[in-house]
């Protein structure tokens, strides 16, 4: 590992880079710590995170309180329009689950639950996936665009480039939950060190240790 | 001998600064060191260097808040809840982008060699001969056999981690045991050197982390958790506070004063020689005057070259060392995030124990010896390979009890690396004063206005084709070409806004790193680079610093500085 390393995104399994964190585009009312998500509204997260990641004989999401660090993230670190999306969404989970099941998604089976859900990610997939081909641009067309555009380029023309492109890019709000669970959880200390495994201090490496199916490095 | 009287003052206490207060003390001198930044005690201030992930509330990701604080910091990885408190304060310390330039400023003790990426490599006799040869800028007025004995010296005492090579255009050093390569890399270096004939070499990171324990330092080896940028509790990487300000406090003959916003250096135009600085109390705002026999410069190239434009302004209106033309200008930064990475199948029975704050090098093989491209120069890839954590995709696997468990479970092997490519000197490359624009203390402001030129991009052409050219060589699947966001910069290897040359027409500094019009005034920061070569510069600005000190010395005892 290098320090350049840090640079990797976070792709997750939804296809589409980590939302919040570097998303670049800044606004003024920012930096509370209350959340206003409601404690039904955390409810109804932590239950959206366990069906995506349950207790099995290891802890899950809600073990690992993901609903309240989903609400806390979603307040800090996404701007604007992304929390709209994760609103919106929220609305439309409990709206998908009374046009399907007659009953909010905290009233839903286990199957149904999963059943939903299932649904929700895979149109969110196909909507990440719509994104990706529309805004991958090959290495050539990179290299190209930078010597025409990087000689020309401000601060300011950065600024509104930054702008239109998280604009443009909003995620199927989905994608934000099933990140946000994955991230939460496996960056919590019960998802680190429970499910995953963790070493405060290694204190050696071993670049090519034996393995034999124990659970992944968390970090 | 008033209060206010040093022998030398070190103006910076980063990478350079540092080494010129212990080689300063260290030879008997009474030595102040300013910074203009708070101070941050080894150990004792590094509140973040045991926490994880869990420990933040955003799990080390920035806020909204931290972005709209930060505008600059927030276009790159640097803006985090873990090093928050290490960067310079926006707000307070505005400069002006004529053309984007991504400027990364740590103002505190220490300054970014609490946060450097420790990667320390030598320049090669190619890298002092190459603008002479190709008739670039000017001719560096050092010889790679000037500053070898001071590599082999600070090496020794910084500790650097790394494997002899007997590769030209990267000198072997004085080196402790290598972090490992990992398997994978292992036979990755194997399939590169057959398949380009002994012409190319994926080696071990050259990190200035120490692999076995200086007990004479206080310091311990690396226990591989991969958190240097949290401060070391065991000091096992090089920095300011681990190594270097422990040695000059060691003396008796250090004064550190933080909070030490250097204005400008006092010149006295009749003995043509500086005779001090002047000083703004970052705290309370009053000015202090303090002075010595020799100023050495180490406020990091920028900074550096800022206090040289505000000083002596009666003389020259450009400032102390605008008399050659070329004070500000020359900007250079290494230009990366060119380069690939794939799939690498198989190995799925072996893994790693620890975490490595290193990785695999492959130096320069690029107009080298014969060849000639479409542009001069080259650069250098750094890279890691490593298993898939869960953060990767699992297509079948979307949601339930068997999404946690296959994530819980590593994935396959990855290998990916960026080139760091050399960006040459160029005259209409420059930063310069803005008088209509004042800091928190009412000081003008840089004004930067930088670009990448064609040379630059032609050679990022090479660094993504070869890239994936070697990855496929070593037998790497889906290996996928990747061209990142660069802007001037962010390479955070700003150099040679004061540059060193053999005419003072031409160039800042002399041979010995003295400023031509004051020769009591010494700079041995990046702004003295002539060249950038294109690897990492920091154990190069050790190296010219220990020799300059040890000139300075020499000279101050011949009583040609006063």
């Amino acid at each position: 590992m290098n320090r350049r390393e840090l640079l990797k995104m976070i792709a997750l399994t939804t296809g589409t880079a980590m939302i919040g964190g570097k998303s670049l585009f800044a606004f003024s009312d920012a930096g509370q710590s209350d959340h206003p998500f409601s404690s039904q509204d955390v409810e109804l997260l932590d239950e959206l995170a366990e069906t995506i990641l349950p207790r099995t004989d290891t802890p899950g999401a809600k073990d690992a309180g993901v609903g309240e660090f989903m609400a806390l993230f979603v307040s800090d670190c996404y701007t604007p329009s992304e929390r709209e999306v994760f609103y919106f969404g929220l609305a439309q989970l409990e709206a998908r689950s009374r046009a399907a099941y007659g009953r909010d998604f905290i009233a839903l089976s286990g199957e149904q639950r999963l059943e939903l859900i299932t649904e929700l990610d895979r149109e969110a997939m196909a909507h990440a996936q719509q994104q990706a081909r529309r805004e991958q641009p090959t290495p050539a067309e990179a290299l190209t665009a930078e010597t025409q555009t990087a000689q020309n380029q401000t601060a300011e023309t950065q600024s509104s480039q930054e702008h239109a492109d998280s604009e443009e890019a909003l995620p199927h709000y989905f994608t934000m939950m099933k990140q946000l669970t994955l991230f939460g959880f496996f960056t919590s200390e019960v998802g680190a060190t429970e499910v995953l495994r963790y070493e405060a201090v290694p204190g050696r490496y071993d670049g090519c240790a034996p393995y034999n199916g124990e659970p992944a490095w968390a970090t | 001998m008033p209060d206010n009287h040093y022998d030398a003052i070190v103006v910076g206490s980063g990478i350079s600064g540092g080494w010129a207060a212990k080689e300063l003390t260290e030879k008997g001198l009474k030595v102040l060191l300013l910074e203009r930044g708070r101070n941050i005690e080894h150990v004792k201030d590094y509140h973040n260097a045991n926490k994880e992930a869990w420990d933040y509330p955003h799990r080390n990701e920035p806020t909204q808040e931290m972005i709209a604080k930060h505008p600059v910091l927030r276009r790159d990885y640097p803006l985090n809840e873990a090093t928050m408190g290490m960067w310079a304060d926006e707000q307070a310390n505005p400069y002006v982008e004529e053309k984007r330039f991504d400027w990364f400023r740590g103002y505190h003790v220490g300054g970014r060699s609490l946060l450097w990426g420790r990667q320390s490599y030598r320049l090669s006799p190619m890298d002092f001969e190459a603008n002479q040869r190709e008739g670039i800028a000017i001719d560096w007025p050092i010889r790679y056999e000037d500053i070898a004995p001071w590599y082999d010296y600070v090496e020794r005492f910084a500790g650097i981690a790394g494997t002899q090579e007997g590769l030209d255009v990267l000198p072997d050093g004085e080196f402790l045991p290598p972090i490992p390569l990992n398997c994978v890399e292992k036979d990755a270096a194997k399939r590169i050197k057959e398949a380009f004939g002994g012409q190319r070499h994926l080696i071990h990171s050259r990190v200035a982390n120490i692999t076995q324990p200086k007990p004479e330092q206080n310091r311990v080896d690396c226990q591989y958790r991969n958190k240097c940028w949290l401060g070391c509790p065991y000091g096992a990487y090089f920095s300011t506070q681990s190594a270097t300000l422990p040695a000059a406090v060691a003396t008796g003959n250090l004064t550190l004063r933080p909070f030490s916003i250097v204005s400008q250096v006092l010149y006295d135009k009749d003995r043509q020689r500086a005779r001090g600085v002047e000083v703004i109390d970052a705290e309370t705002h009053e000015t202090h005057e303090y002075t010595a026999d020799v100023v050495f410069l180490n406020a990091s190239t920028f900074n550096t070259t800022w206090i040289l434009m505000n000083s002596a302004t009666d003389v020259w209106e450009g400032g102390l060392g605008s008399s050659s033309g070329e004070l500000g200008h020359n900007v250079m930064d290494h230009h990366f995030r060119c380069g690939a990475s794939g799939e690498v199948e198989g190995y799925l029975d072996k893994y790693y124990f620890g975490r490595r704050p290193a990785g695999f090098y492959i130096p320069r093989f690029r107009n080298v010896g014969d060849e000639e491209r479409s542009y001069v120069r080259g650069f250098g890839y750094q890279g890691a390979a490593s298993r898939e954590g869960w953060d990767r995709e699992i297509a079948e696997l979307n949601i339930g009890a068997d999404l946690k468990q296959a994530l819980s479970q590593p994935g396959g092997w990855t290998i990916g690396m960026t080139g760091f490519g050399e960006m040459l000197p160029d005259h209409d490359n420059r930063i310069s004063l803005d008088h209509s624009i004042r800091d928190k203390w009412g000081l003008p402001v840089l004004s930067i206005n930088v670009e990448l030129k064609q040379n630059e991009f032609d050679m990022r052409r090479d660094m993504v084709r070869d890239a994936v050219d070697l990855l496929e060589a070593a037998g790497v699947k889906n290996v996928k070409g990747d061209v990142g966001d660069y802007a001037p910069g962010m390479g955070i290897h700003e150099m040679g806004t004061a540059r060193m040359g053999r005419d003072p027409k031409t160039s800042v500094l002399n041979s010995h790193n003295q400023v031509w019009d004051a020769p009591n005034v010494f700079v041995t920061d990046g702004a003295c680079m002539t060249s950038s070569s294109c690897v990492n510069p920091s154990l190069t600005y050790m190296a010219l610093t220990a020799r300059a000190v040890d000139y300075a010395v020499e000279e101050l005892k011949r009583g040609n500085l006063s």
